[in-house]
Order: structure tokens, then C-alpha cells, then sequence
């Protein structure tokens, strides 16, 4: 079965949009849209390393996407607003890496790949990455998910309940760059962001409750991820890209749904 | 022992000095105010006591396996995250549904459960975080400005609240407030804060006090009367449109 490239395609899009779909929820509630595209940039830069070093460029991009998630953790810290800050890094990390991948001698590799995705050549491997990753994301989220929650709504609560919000937003930072990892061969790093917001934004207008929400993110996720690869093999468009319109266009039926229902 | 006692506090935020030498300790069971001028580092007071923030000099010892049940400021729930009471109720750790159901109507607010937290109004929202601070059995309660936004029939009556509170759970309360008239007759002692602790006593003495009045003037001292006189209106448990005070506050 996973030697039709069609389905591993498939199980790649669903693994991502799991991840994505669950993590996006807190990204959207804490409005972490820059963070998610600093980070998913920052994979570029590691993109360009990896093949430098000539080591494995999912190793490449989990170190740089990691540092660059303690990067701007820290500096989240100090207080300041730090959108123009982000902009600096997240862009700066962009072109670094485009600039870097040609500096390297005797490489041409196809860096559109990375950047808009490249799912019909997803590997065994891949999948194995896809779906490793997506279920540690997972996982982490299912154990944090109450001290999270509470964080989010105010860090104050937190402090009285012996939760720490800034450690909390250190784990979500770090899965930030887990799920970086997991999507960049999926929509790649351009779309990542749009994968994690526009799945829970749709979902919003639907649920009740936190929980309900990041479930039917999941599952707008993976009807986008699987409704844009059909779309993509009928039309002969670049699957990412198609992913991610996939998902608008719910986003958009959704919102005219909810306005209806009301 | 106290409840929670702060040493000798130094505490500065950008290069600002907010709190020097302050000391002040809580026990149990008794209602303590603190009050003071915008800027006097009453909140951050309370920060530093439930561990938000750390001192630069001085210590806070709280008594261990202490309880706090805090209720914020303000609360923003941002629009893009749909809860409902009940499961506001539940974080961080699940309680029973009839231990939900108690706390709401202990705290003034029975049978909202199911509602929106966004769909409640500023006197309902405030005393769904009370439920919430006192479902943990707290041992100290502690209030951050939790009036502000409500007027002033609203706040007395939230005040008169968290005397039944006390009165049903025992627990030391600890708030902060600049609101003088409504809180401190309900207090059982009074510290005012400019910085430092100006004074320190029951209601009757600090109204008197010299420090107090240089800070607030003496037109206040009659106002005690007016929290004592106030009836209970109830006016503001029914209002179920959607208020707007929260999506204005940040």
C-alpha cells in the first residue's frame, strides 16, 4: 500500500494536518502567527546548512527551526513588542537561507521543494518523520494541554496554580518547530503558517469549547489536505499551494455557514 | 503561622522603583485591603505574592501546600477562543459538576454553566472568576481590582459577596483596591500603599491617619457610611446582553 505514492501522499497530508490543526488552536488564541512564520523561515536557513554540512535536511531544519523557537522565546521575554523583531528574523532567516543554498558549491537542488512543498515524493522515511512527529506534538499537547489552556487565558491564574505560563510557552514554542519539521515537505515553508491558522480560525465558528475546537481544526485539516491533493491530481496544480486554498475555501464556506446558523 | 508574609520587599521595574521595604503578612481568616494611589505598586504587591514576580530584595514565605484562589484584574479571553463557564471552571484540574454548580451559586452567579464566558456581563464575569478561585477550597482569596468596570451598586454588592464568601469557606481574604469607600469598612485591617506601607491598621484608624489623608484627602472618611447604608439592588444578575467591556479591555 505505501508503495503507491498517492497514499503516502495522502498519510502525509492527514499526519501533518493533525499536528497542525491541534497546535494552531494555541496559535491563534495567543497570536503567534509571526512566531509560526519566524520559525517555518528559519527551515529555509536550515534547508541551505543541512546540504552545507552534508548531514540529513530534516535534521537540518528541526536544529535551525529549534534555535531559532529559543531565539524568540527569549526575546519574547523581555517585555518589548517584538513584531518588528520577528519580522527582522523571520525574513532575515528567509533569504539568509536562499542566499546560501546557492553559495553552496556543486549543489542544485531544487530549493521550490522546500519552499511550496513537494508531497507526491514524500519517502517511507518521510513518513515515518511526518508521523513520528505529528504524534510527539500530539502527546505533549494532550499532557500540557489544561496548564496551557490556563496560561492562555491569563498568566496571572497560572502563577496562583503553581503553573509556570512562561515554561508553557516555551513547550509551545518548541512544538512550533516540531511541526515545522513535520509540514515543510507537505506545503512548505512558505504555507506552513497558513496550515496552522486557517483550519482553527474555520473551526472557531463551530465550537463551544477549546476541545471541540481543536478537534474539528483537525478534521477541517485533514478534509483541506485530502480535498487539496484530489484537486491538485485533477487540475495538475502544485499540491501545497492547493492545500492551503483547500482549507481558505472552507474557511470561507465555514464563515458564511456560521453567519447563516446564527 | 501566616498564611503568607512578605519581608523587607525591594522590587523596581525599568529602572523604576516600585515597592521599597515593604513588609506586611496575612492571616488566617481575616479580610485584609490593601489600598493606595494608581501606580503605588498595589497589584504588583499581589504579583509578588502569588509568585508572578520575583522580588529584587526581601522574601515572600508562603506556608506550604498554601491554596490561593485569585481573582485577576481584568480577564481577556481572546474572541478567537470559545469557552464555556463550566469548562472555564475545570482548568487547571477537572472538579465535579455539582462542585461547579455549588461554586457559582455560592459566588452569585447560579445556573450559567453553559453559557459563553463572552456572552456574560462584567458583574457575571467577575464572579465567575470568584466560583473559580473558590473551588479550589483556598485558603487565601485574593482580589486584584476585581470591581473595576462594575458601578458602584454593582461592586458594593460584589464586596457583600465575598463577606459570605469568607463567612462559608473561612478563608483569608487579601485584596487591592482603590475603590476606598466600598472596601474597607469590610475589611478587618487596612494597609496603605504608596510604595511603601503609609499605615496600617483597622478601617477606623487608617481613615484617620495622617498618611492616609495626605493621600486621598478627607472627603472619603464620610463615604465609609454610604458601603454601610447601601441596600442590596441585585441590579446587575439579569442583564444577559453581551457586554462590551471586555473586548475593550486590551
Amino acid at each position: 500500500m505505501l508503495d503507491d505514492f498517492l497514499v503516502r501522499a495522502a498519510l502525509a497530508g492527514v499526519g501533518t494536518a493533525i499536528a497542525a490543526g491541534l497546535l494552531g488552536c494555541f496559535v491563534v488564541w495567543r497570536r503567534m502567527a509571526y512566531f509560526g512564520d519566524a520559525t517555518a523561515h528559519a527551515a529555509v536557513l536550515g534547508v541551505a546548512l543541512a546540504l552545507g554540512f552534508g548531514t540529513s535536511i530534516t535534521f537540518g531544519v528541526v536544529i535551525v527551526a529549534l534555535a531559532m523557537a529559543v531565539l524568540i522565546h527569549g526575546l519574547s521575554g523581555q517585555g518589548a513588542a517584538i513584531d518588528t523583531i520577528l519580522g527582522v528574523l523571520s525574513h532575515g532567516a528567509l533569504a539568509l537561507g536562499l542566499v546560501a543554498v546557492t553559495m553552496i558549491p556543486g549543489q542544485r537542488i531544487d530549493l521550490d521543494a522546500y519552499l511550496f512543498g513537494d508531497v507526491l515524493s514524500v519517502t517511507r522515511f518521510d513518513l515515518a518523520i511526518i508521523w513520528g512527529g505529528s504524534a510527539v506534538v500530539a502527546a505533549v499537547l494532550w499532557w500540557h494541554w489544561s496548564a496551557m489552556l490556563t496560561a492562555t487565558l491569563s498568566p496571572e491564574l497560572a502563577y496562583a496554580a503553581g503553573i509556570n505560563p512562561r515554561r508553557e510557552q516555551l513547550v509551545l514554542t518548541l512544538l512550533l518547530a516540531g511541526v515545522v519539521a513535520v509540514a515543510i515537505k507537505v506545503v512548505g515553508a512558505l504555507l506552513i503558517t497558513a496550515l496552522l491558522i486557517i483550519p482553527a480560525a474555520t473551526a472557531r465558528g463551530f465550537a463551544r469549547t477549546p476541545e471541540r475546537m481543536a478537534l474539528l481544526s483537525v478534521g477541517v485539516g485533514v478534509l483541506a489536505a485530502l480535498g487539496g491533493l484530489r484537486f491538485a491530481l485533477i487540475f495538475d496544480t502544485p499540491v501545497g499551494p492547493s492545500v492551503i486554498c483547500m482549507a481558505a475555501a472552507l474557511f470561507g464556506v465555514g464563515t458564511v455557514g456560521a453567519k447563516l446558523r446564527a | 503561622m501566616s498564611l503568607i508574609s512578605a519581608k523587607n520587599i525591594d522590587f523596581s521595574h525599568g529602572g523604576q522603583r516600585v515597592l521599597q521595604g515593604v513588609s506586611l503578612s496575612l492571616e488566617p481568616g481575616e479580610i485584609v485591603t490593601i489600598v493606595g494611589p494608581n501606580g503605588s505598586g498595589k497589584s504588583t504587591m499581589l504579583r509578588l505574592l502569588i509568585g508572578a514576580l520575583k522580588p529584587q530584595k526581601g522574601s515572600v514565605t508562603r506556608k506550604p501546600g498554601l491554596r490561593v484562589g485569585y481573582v485577576p484584574q481584568k480577564l481577556y479571553i481572546d474572541p478567537t477562543l470559545p469557552i464555556t463557564v463550566e469548562r472555564f471552571l475545570n482548568l487547571p484540574h477537572r472538579v465535579a459538576a455539582k462542585d461547579a454548580a455549588a461554586a457559582l451559586e455560592t459566588a452569585g452567579v447560579p445556573g450559567v454553566g453553559q453559557r459563553q464566558m463572552s456572552q456574560l456581563s462584567g458583574g457575571q464575569f467577575q464572579r465567575v472568576l470568584l466560583a473559580r478561585a473558590i473551588l479550589g477550597k483556598p485558603d487565601v482569596l485574593m482580589l486584584d481590582e476585581a470591581t473595576q468596570g462594575l458601578d458602584q451598586p454593582g461592586s458594593a454588592s460584589f464586596y457583600r459577596q465575598i463577606e459570605s464568601v469568607r463567612r462559608d469557606l473561612g478563608c483569608a481574604v487579601l485584596m487591592v483596591s482603590h475603590e476606598l469607600h466600598v472596601v474597607m469598612s469590610a475589611s478587618d485591617r487596612v494597609i496603605c500603599l504608596n510604595g511603601h506601607v503609609c499605615c496600617e491598621g483597622t478601617p477606623e484608624v487608617v481613615s484617620v491617619a495622617p498618611a492616609y489623608r495626605e493621600l486621598f484627602g478627607t472627603g472619603t472618611g464620610g463615604a465609609l457610611a454610604l458601603y454601610r447604608h447601601e441596600h442590596d439592588h441585585g441590579h446587575d444578575h439579569d442583564h444577559d446582553h453581551h457586554h462590551p467591556k471586555h473586548e475593550a479591555a486590551e
